[in-house]
């Protein structure tokens, strides 16, 4: 009976204060209301929010960093990356992929891709808007259309885009040391085999 | 302002009466009053959905409706179109007659209690010397269409819905009723018209709530008129968690829209018979015009209807059938023996301090009579 009353207060309270009181999305215990109008307005987007892959590039649209290795299409869970490796004129394989296509209606967002890829070429981005009038062909997004460049990904991620340009540049100094070692190692005997890059 | 509808259906009639026959204009009133209850009942639906789903909102501090027009006021009318332009189901096993008859049956009860509600002063479509009696009786009908949808729609839970539902309302029923006597005794008529001008004094504002008697019965009354509604917490014959939707499971498109017009409708009628019995009808202070008195008043529990919804968890059936046997029919029977004791002791003191006692004493002793037997708190040696 009491218990039924003081339910009552408390919708009440609620009532009226969701007309008096600023409305806060980000506060759940003070009441006002919490709803956010979506398409007019947004909450600020999360740095670690992870959506849909993208492919990256440095610079210019040709400099893919993608080498068509094929793995995140291997590890990605539902197989719904489709890639077939370029060639140049005299079907020599090229290190960049021909067609690069990810059915979004298959994803489901796992971020293995950007995992397994061993070349820093493929991340997740922030992108939650997309939508297509049917199911078969809209949602399939080829290379061209998951290009992205290296400045967007440093604007969506700071933190991992600054962590991951370290380890790059760290690995490319490596790479050159362990070449400079090589070239100095070959000079004056050349019949020697060049060593395996680490 | 006041008799500002009365005036321009007289108008009406005089304009009409200028070039048609005596018996026609009798005729054209009699359209004229009923055209406006088909547009005042539909109308209050649609525009009950928008309140209920906007009160709903606030107490769970969302907005609500606001994408179409503004403050969302024209989504009943976006809702209509979808409803109608849905696809309408019918199951392969139903009684495919009486399946589409069960939604139109019910509308017509919930739309005739319409013509003896006393809208206003003058502003009674039918006035009926047995308006009360006429009311109760045709809005006990929707058990019979409920069943009948139940049934007709071949499906167990509908089934399930149907049999809650006739419980539920014949049990409400019985309080429904005995609550009703008390006023009927103070004033001496059962005509709607009648209940409403008895309760005139004191500046349009003795109302019977104002008396011990008058307040249990309102309380009884109104809770027993939720629960002919079928509103939250009373809602176990369409109890969404448990049984889907109940009668209306197999119910799409338009026919799923005449359920809930039924039901809209019934709650207006409900609270707007309530505010007749014991708030006054349209009697208030002479500020306003007598039809805002009404809509004030009607409005007011409509609201509480719908502050019930968004608080109460619903209720499992024994404490359903439990609250109007054990509780509100012994509590109704003994505020008919109190009302009839008021009348009878001409003392004022006296009167009111036997039928507050007579009354607390019984709501104490029902409350210690159905008082939840809770099990020995267990203490656990081994849980700590
Ligand atoms: S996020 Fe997961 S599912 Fe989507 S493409 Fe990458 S590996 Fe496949
Ligand atoms: S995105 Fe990475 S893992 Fe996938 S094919 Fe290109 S280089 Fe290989």
């Amino acid at each position: 009976m009491l218990g039924v009353l003081r339910g009552m207060g408390i919708t009440l309270k609620n009532f009226l204060a969701s007309y008096v009181l600023p409305r806060r999305p980000d506060s759940l215990e003070t009441g006002g209301i919490v709803t956010v109008q979506y398409p007019e307005e947004r909450l600020p987007e999360k740095e670690n929010f992870r959506n849909f892959p993208f492919l990256v590039f440095d610079g210019t649209v040709d400099n893919i960093r993608c080498v068509s290795c094929d793995i995140c299409a291997k590890e990605c869970p539902p197989k719904c990356i489709y890639i077939v490796r370029d060639t140049d004129s005299e079907g020599k394989p090229l290190k960049r992929p021909k067609v690069f296509d990810i059915d979004f209606t298959v994803c489901m967002n796992c971020g293995i891709c950007e995992e397994a890829c061993p070349f820093d070429a493929i991340f997740m981005d922030h992108e939650f808007e997309i939508g297509g009038p049917e199911r078969q062909k809209s949602l399939v997004y080829h290379r061209d259309d998951l290009l992205k460049s290296t400045a967007h990904f440093q604007k969506i991620r700071p933190t991992d885009f600054a962590a991951i340009e370290e380890r790059r540049k760290k690995d490319a100094e490596k790479k050159a040391a362990a070449q400079a070692t090589v070239q100095a190692a070959a000079q004056p005997k050349p019949q020697t085999p060049p060593s395996p890059q680490p | 302002m006041d008799p500002i509808f009365v005036n321009s259906k007289k108008a009406l009639l005089n304009l009409f009466s200028a070039f048609l026959p005596d018996w026609t204009v009798v005729l054209v009133s009699i359209f004229i009053s009923i055209g406006a209850i088909m547009v005042l009942g539909p109308f209050t639906m649609m525009y009950l959905t928008w309140f209920e789903r906007k009160l709903l909102g606030r107490i769970q501090n969302r907005i609500g409706p606001n994408r179409v027009g503004i403050f969302g006021l024209l989504q009943p009318i976006a809702d209509g179109v979808k409803m109608l332009t849905k696809e309408d189901i019918v199951p392969e096993g139903a009684d495919k007659a009486v399946h589409l008859l069960a939604p139109i049956a019910i509308v017509i009860p919930s739309l005739l209690v319409f013509s003896v509600l006393p809208f206003g002063r003058n502003m009674t479509a039918v006035n009926l010397n047995i308006g009360v009696l006429f009311f109760l009786a045709v809005s006990a009908t929707t058990t019979l269409s409920i069943f009948m949808g139940a049934w007709a729609s071949r499906n167990k839970f509908s089934l399930l819905g149907g049999m809650r539902s006739v419980a539920q309302l014949v049990s409400y029923e019985v309080p429904m009723v005995l609550s009703v006597v008390p006023v009927i005794l103070a004033a001496g008529s059962l005509s709607t018209v009648d209940l409403v001008e008895s309760q005139g004094g004191w500046n349009g504002f003795k109302w019977f709530v104002f008396t011990p008697w008058g307040f249990t019965a309102f309380i009884t009354f109104y809770l027993s008129g939720v629960a002919e509604c079928n509103r939250t917490p009373f809602d176990i014959p369409e109890g969404e968690s448990e049984i889907v939707a109940g009668f209306h499971t197999e119910y799409s498109g338009m026919k799923f829209a005449l359920w809930y017009m039924a039901e809209f409708m019934n709650v207006f009628t409900v609270s707007g018979l309530t505010a007749v019995l014991f708030l006054g009808g349209w009697q208030g202070a002479p500020g306003l015009p007598s039809w805002a008195w009404f809509f004030i008043k009607t409005y007011a529990l409509v609201f509480v209807m719908m502050w019930f919804r968004g608080t109460l968890p619903r209720l499992r059936v024994d404490q359903l059938m439990g609250l109007a046997w054990k509780f509100l029919l012994p509590l109704t029977l003994v505020n008919i023996f109190v009302a009839g004791l008021w009348f009878f002791i001409p003392d004022l003191r006296w009167r009111v301090g036997t039928a507050v006692a007579l009354l607390g004493l019984t709501f104490w002793a029902l409350m210690a009579l159905n008082r939840t037997a809770l099990p020995e708190k267990r203490t656990y040696e081994f849980a700590e």
